[in-house]
């Protein structure tokens, strides 16, 4: 057993003097950065009008409202509900469709293995643009041009999710092997068949298990719309609201809540059947 | 030059190609009946959605005409000839988006910090009991499915109209969702740590602040910057129940055809979520380098 001399702090303080001495700004960073936060936060809370009072009423009346919510009870409107959950399911459905047809051939466009940065960088550009813009944006919008209803929710789904599909489409493309398609390329195919043959296999799956995914987040995001007009349960929630039923109100959350899980489940089994346990994780 | 390609003999062939054949002819099937279900699916909902082609066609002109008309000033001008009538309200604006990315920044922070102290029990590998597992994941879930702006409408009726209602909106939808990542983070810490401190006869808090921490903490900052950018944009559609913020300007304009005020508010919108898209990514990467990436 060979024998290890006991270090002594001294000596290695004066040989190693960046462990045991970190630069002021490295030790001050982090209390810095959290009183800066917290003194933002604070003057947010003042900026926009909080006061324990306001909080403590406010949360009076939250309990009071939660109790009226109990037991949940739709009245007679059940069969109206029912229907207005059957048009939300199928705004989501048709418009994520709709938006994925539309996003397939404009990511190619915004893909760099495909086409040179020149027209790359503005499709990029565009579509994030597009996606900066809420739904509920795009469905006001929408209901200028073809009036109140569900359509102008398919509509306002379909081009807000266009722009975010196209940017995840376009991600899935560009993480694509070039072997394939150097594969096709080297027996004689033209720049369709690459795309057909060498990318579109590859890239089919992950596109989609992504729009499976899409279908789920939009039954959330098709809820909401009718808030401004666009049609489905979401119409039917503000309107109870704003009328203060709140047992109906409380019945109509439910329903979201079981019809969220039950399209979760379904797009999980069908990502499974489609691309596999590993794709699902 | 010539080459050979060895064929085997045509029975050997014949039922190798018979196997090919069935194989993608199984295939074929498969998608077929894929392809027949989603059309049935797409066309049962395009009647329960009323889409009417129709309408759509008529009215289609009016959708690209709608950006053209934005475009344009009371007096038919350009927007881009006369910079100060297009933005003539550009002091109430600005002042309307500080007040949308405040209500972002505080629900983003209170929503992180309730989900901070909940993660530890939604996790499957540090919660204390099955039973508050249980309860905590389903309040989450039950937070994250509930749209913000669900919320919105109630709190607006609860705590009066204004940013508040907003705020605690966002703080409430962020809590669920950030509660979620964060408890996958704590799932995906190694346990060995705190096997190590757990063997010094620490409590279950110190188990968390000194072996658990350490690892996810730069997985929480990192989602929380990412919620923030999408908080962001739902701060700025939150106006439209009354729940504070840029909103209400749009949804006034929008409603009452001010055409100029729409496209110079959605710029506005629009390039703030840009900056604030950039930032954060860049935020991400200088403080957690390639890891926070994934």
């Amino acid at each position: 057993m060979s024998h290890v001399p006991a270090p002594d702090p001294a000596q290695l303080r004066a040989r190693y003097p960046q462990v045991f001495d970190r630069p002021a700004s490295a030790r001050l960073a982090t209390p810095l950065v959290a009183i800066l936060a917290f003194a933002i936060f604070v003057f947010g809370l003042v900026d926009l009008d909080f006061s324990p009072t306001r909080l403590f009423n406010g949360l009076h009346q939250l309990g009071w409202i939660t109790l009226l919510m109990l037991p949940p009870d739709p009245g007679a409107s059940l069969p109206l509900y029912l229907k207005a959950l059957g048009e939300t399911l199928s705004i989501a459905l048709l418009g994520t469709t709709l938006a994925a047809l539309m996003a397939l051939p404009i990511s190619l466009f915004a893909a760099h293995n495909i086409v040179p940065n020149v027209i790359r960088f503005p499709v990029r550009r565009f579509l994030d643009s597009i996606r900066g813009v809420d739904t509920l944006i795009w469905a006001l919008v929408w209901i200028n041009v073809v009036g109140l209803g569900p359509f102008a929710g398919v509509l306002a789904i379909a081009v807000s999710d266009f722009g975010a599909f196209g940017k995840l489409f376009s991600e899935a493309i560009e993480a694509a092997d070039r072997k394939q398609v150097e594969g096709i390329r080297a027996s004689g195919g033209s720049a369709l068949h690459e795309i057909r043959f060498g990318l579109m296999p590859q890239v089919l799956p992950v596109i989609a298990g992504q729009v499976l995914y899409f279908i789920e987040s939009n039954t959330r995001s098709a809820t909401i719309i009718g808030i401004v007009g666009a049609g489905g349960i979401g119409l039917q929630l503000a309107e109870q609201i704003r009328v203060l039923e709140w047992q109906k109100v409380s019945f109509l959350i439910l329903m979201i809540l079981v019809a969220v899980a039950a399209i979760d489940w379904i797009s999980g089994r069908l990502r499974f059947a489609i691309i596999g346990r590993r794709a699902v994780a | 030059m010539t080459s050979a390609v060895a064929i085997l003999p045509s029975p050997q062939l014949a039922a190798l190609n018979e196997a090919y054949r069935k194989a993608v002819a199984r295939k074929r099937l498969r998608i077929a009946l894929g392809t027949v279900a989603l059309v049935a699916a797409l066309a049962l909902a395009a009647i329960g959605a009323e889409v009417n082609l129709k309408t759509f066609f008529t009215y289609l002109g009016n959708f690209f005409s709608y950006f053209d008309r934005i475009m344009k000033l009371d007096d038919g001008a350009r927007v881009w000839t006369n910079f100060g009538e297009w933005f003539w309200g550009w002091r109430k604006w600005l002042k309307l988006l500080g007040e949308t990315l405040l209500i972002s920044y505080v629900g983003t922070l209170t929503g992180a910090v309730l989900a901070f102290l909940l993660n530890f029990f939604a996790a499957e590998n540090t919660s204390p009991a099955p039973w508050l597992r249980f309860v905590v994941r389903r309040l989450l879930e039950f937070a994250r499915t509930v749209p913000g702006i669900v919320f919105a409408l109630i709190f607006v009726i609860a705590f009066g109209l204004g940013p508040m209602a907003g705020v605690l909106a966002i703080a409430i939808h962020s809590t669920g969702a950030l509660g979620k990542l964060f408890s996958e983070i704590v799932e995906n810490a190694d346990m060995k740590p705190v096997e190590g401190v757990r063997s010094t006869g620490a409590s279950w808090v110190s188990c968390m602040r000194f072996a658990v921490l350490p690892q996810a903490i730069a997985g929480y900052a990192s989602y929380a910057l990412l919620r923030f950018e999408i908080n962001v944009r739902e701060a700025s559609v939150m106006g439209f129940v009354g729940a504070g913020g840029i909103g209400q300007e749009l949804v006034v304009a929008i409603r009452k055809f001010y055409y100029s005020d729409v496209s110079a508010i959605l710029i506005t919108i629009v390039l703030t979520v840009f900056v604030i898209d950039i930032a954060t990514g860049w935020l991400r990467g200088r403080l957690f380098g390639q890891e926070a990436e994934t």
